[in-house]
């Protein structure tokens, strides 16, 4: 199941009812993704979706193109991820990149080809940060790369959710998932400091939670340099101002933020247009072995987080306003 | 099941030829399922084998010795006695959902322990069974392909697969009770084509329910693949665990639709209530408390198999959900 062609799936096979004499030819790579029972309406609204698409960035159908070459995927890639859906997705997470946060990015080029994981912090309620990250690696590095994101374990058990980050090639985040991606020369992203970071509130704004250490031992293990993020804009996208803990508990949820903008009915539900700044370091090449004692692995994490913290601080001073 | 089916104690039928000088043979335990038939087809033509199961098999080939027997019954240790055994494959395993929970359990496990007493007695150098990736269980947490070594949790909520894990485990003390033998344990995806297994009782419902913004990827292996993973299993000096995971890897609403089945998104707080249901009525062998499978991934990872055991899928993935269709459809 790992040998890449044998996540090559057409999509489409020709009958449902008939047999086919015999296998139906692969798919074109970019085969667009037509919804079974839609005919000139779907052909139409992809017609529109090419222009949009065009409209927002230019760039954008070009570098996906470019990822799906790299990754030999022609429909659905072994953990989930599907070549349609994860176009629409990413498209208007380009949007957003482009027009609504208007990211900027600084030192993109430092991440070097080959494995990797992006160690960034967490922040603002609900992983756009995580997003916005991909994003970048797709419009504005070079070669354009999909970035996998390990989710928590918890996003498997929900409905709709679970599917939607596997269709955008989200991995839930278990070490042997990472190894895995790892050994096919994947970009990770990890968020060391997991939901403790994601749904802290507003007063305790980019203060870097402790970091869990299993992403030193990946590292290690896999021999992966490890490239520190920064997210400078995520924390003002949601202002919570505390966080039901004894109802997360209840439901299973890891947290439940409150916004007073929630007050504000449909519409405060929505991020605040911050602007995101996102800065990527130096790359770190960790020197050790796999079983490295506890104390040298919370050095290294101790060096990881430190160059986040510095990152980030560097990031901070150089804003000129939340919006700006 | 029945008594009449145990009352043939050692009702051989031995070919011309064999009964002077026996060479060792293999014995096959549930050979009248359809693996069972499946593997003998090629293995019967290269040496002696020996067929027991407590159900009858009447168009079996001629130079099969077929026992009709219960495995916990005592003619069973006079075929062992008889006959110079050089392998044991294991897949009279039952299945049947609408059997007690305590009668299938008593049977399984108790006729797989007399099997292995058997085999460390006579000194047996081979024994192979054939489990399931099923019994790794799926859960929210497992890695998108288990390796071997993860541990079995499913009968944490399943009681019908908890047979199955308790032969799995008692197959794995053999690995240390039983040194000098060579145990295999396979441990296949879902099989597709005309074995009788939960697969084929989902794809056989009505109407083929799937769980609401669920959508898990899932393996499935032919079953010729299957049997010459087995036939590999049981050449000299192969030992161990295997996992069998398939050609390729398709999410379940993929399937529904390339099986041609009328798919049915269900709320899944809904499904098992639904399922049951259906069950209670006896509209369907598959049982409700199984949608845990079509809820989160259980996928192994076979590079082991692969490498070890020199096995890969010769069927496509096409084919193999074609297989499933077919089995289905007819």
């Amino acid at each position: 199941m790992l040998a890449p062609e044998a996540a090559l799936v057409p999509l489409d096979s020709p009958s449902r009812r008939e047999p086919p004499a015999s296998l139906p030819p692969p798919a074109p790579t970019l085969a667009p993704f037509v919804p079974p029972g839609a005919g000139p309406l779907a052909r139409g609204l992809q017609a529109a979706g090419r222009r949009l698409r065009r409209a927002i960035d230019p760039e954008f159908d070009r570098q996906y193109e470019r990822i799906l070459e790299c990754l030999g995927v022609q429909a659905f890639d072994p953990f989930g991820f599907h070549v349609g859906y994860a176009r629409h997705v990413l498209h208007a997470a380009a949007w957003m990149y482009r027009r609504y946060f208007r990211c900027r990015v600084e030192g993109i080029d430092r991440v070097p080809a080959g494995r990797a994981l992006l160690v960034a912090n967490h922040s603002g309620q609900i992983p756009i940060d995580g997003m916005m990250i991909a994003t970048a690696m797709l419009l504005d590095h070079d070669p354009p790369r999909l970035v996998r994101s390990m989710v928590e374990k918890w996003a498997a058990t929900l409905p709709v959710i679970s599917t939607f980050f596997a269709r955008c090639g989200q991995v839930v985040g278990l070490p042997e998932n990472c190894r895995l991606l790892l050994e096919r020369e994947e970009l990770i992203l990890v968020f060391p400091e997991g939901t403790r970071g994601i749904s802290k509130t507003i007063d305790r704004a980019y203060q870097l939670e402790e970091f869990g250490s299993g992403f030193v031992r990946l590292a290690l293990e896999n021999r992966a340099p490890i490239v520190p993020v920064a997210v400078v804009g995520a924390e003002e996208q949601y202002p919570s101002v505390a966080n039901l803990k004894a109802i997360a508990d209840l439901v299973g949820a890891p947290a439940i933020p409150v916004s007073p903008l929630f007050l504000l009915g449909p519409i405060g539900f929505l991020p605040l247009p911050t602007r995101y700044h996102i800065a990527f370091g130096e790359p770190i090449w960790l020197e050790g072995e796999v079983d490295e004692e506890d104390e040298r692995v919370t050095e290294h994490v101790h060096r990881v987080r430190s160059a986040v913290q510095h990152l980030l601080r560097r990031t901070l001073e150089r804003r000129e306003g939340i919006f700006r | 099941m029945s008594g009449a089916a145990e009352s043939g104690a050692g009702c051989a039928r031995t070919a011309r030829g064999h009964r002077a000088a026996p060479e060792p043979s293999v014995v096959l335990t549930g050979v009248c399922g359809r693996l069972g038939r499946l593997l003998l087809r090629g293995l019967h033509r290269e040496g002696r084998v020996v067929g027991i199961d407590r159900r009858d098999f009447p168009d079996a080939p001629p130079d099969l010795v077929h026992y009709r027997l219960d495995l916990r019954r005592k003619a069973c240790r006079d075929v062992f006695r008889r006959e110079p055994v050089r392998a044991v494959v294991h897949l009279g395993v039952m299945h049947d959902p609408r059997v007690s929970a305590e009668t299938r359990h008593a049977w399984n496990v108790e006729g797989f322990g007399r099997v292995l007493e058997y085999v460390a007695a006579h000194r047996i150098p081979k024994l192979v069974l054939l489990s399931s990736a099923a019994v790794y269980g799926a859960r929210p947490g497992n890695p998108q392909f288990l390796p071997e070594d993860a541990p079995l949790l499913a009968a944490s909520r399943l009681s019908e697969i908890r047979d199955l894990v308790e032969l799995d485990m008692l197959a794995q003390t053999f690995f240390w009770r039983a040194p000098e033998c060579e145990t295999v344990i396979l441990r296949p995806s879902f099989i597709a084509g005309r074995v009788h297994n939960e697969i084929y009782s989902y794809f056989r419902l009505p109407v083929t329910p799937r769980l609401l913004g669920f959508d898990p990827m899932m393996q499935f292996i032919h079953e010729d693949d299957v049997v010459s993973a087995l036939r590999l299993a049981l050449r000299p000096g192969v030992r161990g665990i295997f996992n069998l995971g398939g050609p390729g890897v398709l999410p379940l609403s993929q399937v529904i639709e390339r099986v041609g089945r009328p798919g049915l998104p269900v709320v899944h707080l809904l499904a098992r209530r639904l399922l049951d249901g259906l069950w209670r009525l006896g509209l369907t062998d598959f049982p409700g408390r199984e949608i845990d499978y079509l809820r989160y991934v259980c996928m192994v990872d076979d590079r082991r198999a692969r490498t070890e055991l020199g096995w890969a899928p010769r069927r496509s993935l096409d084919e193999t959900i074609r297989a499933i269709r077919d089995a289905v459809t007819t």
